[in-house]
C-alpha cells in the first residue's frame, strides 16, 4: 500500500510528476527485459489485485471502487468506467462479454502498444478484474493487425496464464471463470470506433453501427458487451491494489488519477510518459520531452490528430492536461497523444497529411464523410499546395468542414473536420499566404535526420 | 477459375488449426474466424488468392463474395502477391515530421519502385501506410511483420543491404520516455529527476 492512501482528505491533489508523492505505476515494468513473462510479473506483485478482487470483494464492490476512483475511459471519449460497467443488464443466463479495444490507431497514440509488448500480464489482470465486475466469463482483445509483436506476446502470456490456472474455469483457485480470445485486426482506423470494432470482430466489414442499442444492451453477437481501452484496464489493476482514494488523490476536479501521455514530432525525447492528470503540457513537452528540436514550434495537437490543434502560447502550454480544461479551450484530451508542430512545417502541408489520413480511413458508409472528407477536402488541399487556390476556396473549405460536423454515423468526419477548423482559426495567415503567393509560407521539406 | 483445379487446398491438412481457430469464438460467432483464417493464408503465401477465398468461404458456410468483402475492407490483406520483403512506410503526421516522406523517396530511388509496386525479382514491394503506432520512434518502416524504428539514411542502407542478402535483422525497438524500464521510471522524485527521465535509447534487439 502506498502511504499516499493515508494522506488527509484535504491534502492537495497531486498534479505534477515533481510531486514527491507521485509514482509511476503502469509503465513501471515497461522496457524491462523479460517483464512480459509470468514469473517476472508475479514476483513484482502481479495478480495480487485480481486475487484481492475475486476473494475479498463482490462484483458490485469492484464496480463501486472503480466508480469512487473516478476513472474515466482512456480510449479518448473519457466516459466514467464504473458507470459504463453498471450499464450491463442483470445476469440473465446469456453470455456476457468484455472486449478490450487495442486497436490504437489514432495518430500520435502509442501507449497501449508497449504495455502489450512488454507487460501483457498487466492487461490480462485488469481484464480478469473487469470480467469479474461485469460477470462476464469471456473476454476478447481486438488488437490492430500491425501489432504483430504485441499479438505474439499476448498469446504467449495467455498461454502461460492458462497453464498457471490464472485463466480458465477456476481463476486463481476461485470458482470464477474467465477466458480470453485475441482477435487480430488488419489495418483499419475505423475499427477503433466501438461499433465498427464489433462488426469487425463478428467477421463483417468494419462499418460503424447505429447507437442505440449500446453495446451493453446488444453488443458483439447481440450479447451484453462492455468495451474498454487497454489502459483503462491497467488503471483498474492499481485502483484495486491501492484503493480508489489513492487514484482520486491525483488530478483535477473532473479528471482523476494517473494517465499515459504520449509525445511525438520533432522534440528531444519523444515517447510515452506517465503523469498525474492535471499536469501541464509544459511539463510534458519541456520538462520530460526536452522541448522542440531546434527550439521553435508553433502549435500542437493535444491528444491525437483528431483533437483540434492549439497554438504555442503560454496560455495553452501551461494548461492542465485534463478533460475539462481542453474542452474549455475548444479542443479535447483524446488519447493524450501530443504532436508538436514545428514552426518550419507549413500548416497547409501538415493539415493535408492529417486530412489524407482520414480520407484513407473513411469507410465510405455516410455521404458527407465519403464525399466531403474523403473526396473533396483532400482535393482542395492539393489545389492549395499546387499554388492554384483562391480566397473563395478557403471559405468553401471552412464551409464544407462545418457542414460535415455531426452528419455521419460515427465521429470520423468530425475527427477530421474539427482539427481543420482549428487550423483555420489559429493559422489562417498561412492558408492566405499560400493562396496569395502561390507557394507555402514555410518551404522546408526535408525532415529526415541523416 | 482454372486456379481452383490446379492449386492444392491450403487447409486440407490443417483441420486441427481450423478447429482451434473456430474454437476461439462462441458457436454463434463462427463467422468471426474469417479474419484469422485470412491471416493464416497470408502469413504463409503472402497474399490471399481467389482459390483461398473460396476455401475460407466453404469452411465458414458463407459466400466467397462475403469473404472478399471483408478482405477488401482492410489495408493489410493482399489480393495480389507482394514482394518477399514488403516495405510499409508510415506516412502519417508524426512520422512525416521526422522524415518519413524523405524515407519513402529514398526507397523509391534505391529500389526503382513506387507505392503499390513490386520489383521484377519479386524481392521488394513498397506500400505507403497510415499510422503504425510508433509515433515516438519514427520514421518507422515495417518489413512484413517487423518494425524498424528511427530509420536514418545509413540504417536504411544497412537494412536494404541485409535484405538483399536475405538476412532479416531483428526488430529495431527503440526506447524513449518511460519506456525504458523500472530504474528510469524511479528517477522522478523531484525537479532534478525530470530532465533525466526519458533519456535512454538503447534500441536493443529482441530477447
Amino acid at each position: 500500500m502506498s502511504d499516499v492512501a493515508d494522506a488527509p482528505e484535504a491534502a492537495r491533489p497531486i498534479t505534477s510528476r515533481r510531486d514527491p508523492r507521485y509514482e509511476v505505476v503502469m509503465y513501471r515494468h515497461v522496457g524491462v527485459d523479460g517483464a512480459w513473462k509470468l514469473d517476472y510479473y508475479r514476483s513484482h506483485g502481479g495478480y495480487e489485485a485480481a486475487t484481492k478482487a475475486l476473494t475479498q470483494m463482490s462484483p458490485s464492490e469492484v464496480i463501486d471502487e472503480v466508480k469512487a476512483s473516478k476513472l474515466r475511459g482512456r480510449g479518448g471519449a473519457g466516459f466514467p468506467t464504473g458507470v459504463k460497467w453498471s450499464f450491463m443488464p442483470p445476469v440473465d443466463g446469456r453470455q456476457r462479454l468484455l472486449v478490450v479495444n487495442a486497436d490504437e490507431s489514432e495518430p500520435g497514440s502509442f501507449k497501449d502498444r508497449y504495455i502489450m509488448e512488454d507487460d501483457p500480464h498487466q492487461l490480462i489482470e485488469g481484464m480478469i478484474i473487469g470480467c469479474y465486475a461485469i460477470q462476464a466469463t469471456k473476454a476478447m482483445i481486438y488488437i490492430r493487425g500491425e501489432y504483430a509483436k504485441g499479438y505474439e506476446r499476448l498469446m504467449g502470456a495467455i498461454r502461460e496464464a492458462r497453464q498457471a490456472g490464472i485463466l480458465g474455469k477456476n481463476v486463481l483457485g476461485t470458482d470464477v471463470e474467465v477466458d480470453i480470445t485475441v482477435h487480430r485486426g488488419a489495418g483499419a482506423y475505423i475499427c477503433g470506433e466501438e461499433t465498427a470494432l464489433m462488426n469487425s470482430l463478428e467477421g463483417l466489414r468494419g462499418n460503424p453501427r447505429l447507437k442505440p442499442p449500446f453495446p451493453a444492451q446488444a453488443g458483439v453477437y447481440g450479447l451484453p458487451t462492455t468495451i474498454n481501452n487497454v489502459t483503462t484496464m491497467t488503471s483498474v489493476v492499481h485502483i484495486i491494489t491501492r484503493g480508489a482514494h489513492w487514484f482520486s488523490s491525483m488530478g483535477t476536479d473532473d479528471s482523476k488519477g494517473t494517465k499515459l501521455y504520449q509525445i511525438s514530432g520533432p522534440v528531444e525525447r519523444p515517447g510515452v510518459y506517465e503523469l498525474p492528470m492535471g499536469a501541464s503540457f509544459r511539463e510534458l513537452i519541456y520538462d520530460l520531452a526536452g522541448g522542440p528540436k531546434g527550439g521553435e514550434a508553433k502549435g500542437f495537437f493535444p491528444g491525437g490528430s483528431s483533437t483540434p490543434p492549439l497554438p504555442w502560447t503560454d496560455e495553452y502550454l501551461d494548461m492542465p492536461m485534463d478533460y475539462g480544461s481542453l474542452a474549455k479551450a475548444g479542443s479535447m484530451l483524446g488519447t493524450g497523444g501530443v504532436i508538436v508542430i514545428p514552426k518550419e512545417k507549413d500548416i497547409v502541408d501538415a493539415m493535408y497529411n492529417v486530412v489524407r489520413f482520414y480520407a484513407h480511413e473513411s469507410c465510405g458508409k455516410c455521404t458527407p464523410c465519403r464525399e466531403g472528407i474523403a473526396t473533396w477536402l483532400p482535393k482542395m488541399y492539393q489545389k492549395l499546395l499546387a499554388g492554384l487556390g483562391t480566397r473563395e476556396d478557403l471559405d468553401l473549405m471552412e464551409d464544407m468542414v462545418r457542414n460535415s460536423r455531426g452528419t455521419a454515423f460515427c465521429p470520423l468526419a468530425d475527427a477530421c473536420a474539427m482539427p481543420v477548423q482549428a487550423s483555420f482559426k489559429w493559422f489562417r495567415d498561412e492558408y492566405e499566404y499560400i493562396v496569395d503567393h502561390g507557394k507555402p509560407m514555410y518551404t522546408k521539406n526535408d525532415w529526415w535526420d541523416a | 477459375m482454372i486456379e481452383l483445379d490446379t492449386v492444392p487446398p491450403f487447409f486440407a491438412d490443417k483441420q486441427e488449426l481450423v478447429d482451434e481457430i473456430l474454437g476461439r469464438y462462441p458457436e454463434v460467432g463462427k463467422r468471426s474466424a474469417v479474419m484469422p483464417l485470412l491471416w493464416e493464408v497470408q502469413n504463409t503465401e503472402r497474399h490471399v488468392s481467389e482459390a483461398r477465398i473460396v476455401e475460407i468461404a466453404e469452411i465458414l458456410g458463407i459466400h466467397p463474395t462475403e469473404v472478399k468483402g471483408v478482405m477488401s475492407f482492410y489495408s493489410e490483406y493482399h489480393g495480389e502477391p507482394v514482394g518477399t520483403y514488403h516495405l510499409q512506410v508510415c506516412s502519417t503526421l508524426s512520422c512525416s515530421l521526422v522524415g518519413s516522406d524523405q524515407l519513402y523517396d529514398y526507397l523509391v530511388e534505391k529500389l526503382g519502385i513506387v507505392n503499390g509496386e513490386t520489383d521484377a525479382e519479386g524481392r521488394f514491394s513498397i506500400q505507403k501506410v497510415e499510422c503504425l503506432g510508433s509515433c515516438g520512434t519514427g520514421p518507422v518502416l515495417q518489413v512484413n511483420d517487423i518494425y524498424y524504428e528511427r530509420v536514418t539514411r545509413s540504417r536504411c542502407d544497412q537494412l536494404l543491404e541485409a535484405l538483399k542478402r536475405d538476412e532479416v535483422p531483428e526488430a529495431w525497438r527503440e526506447r524513449g520516455g518511460d519506456n525504458v524500464g523500472a530504474e528510469k521510471a524511479e528517477i522522478v522524485d523531484g525537479a532534478a529527476g525530470l530532465g533525466a527521465a526519458g533519456n535512454a535509447d538503447t534500441g536493443e534487439g529482441e530477447g
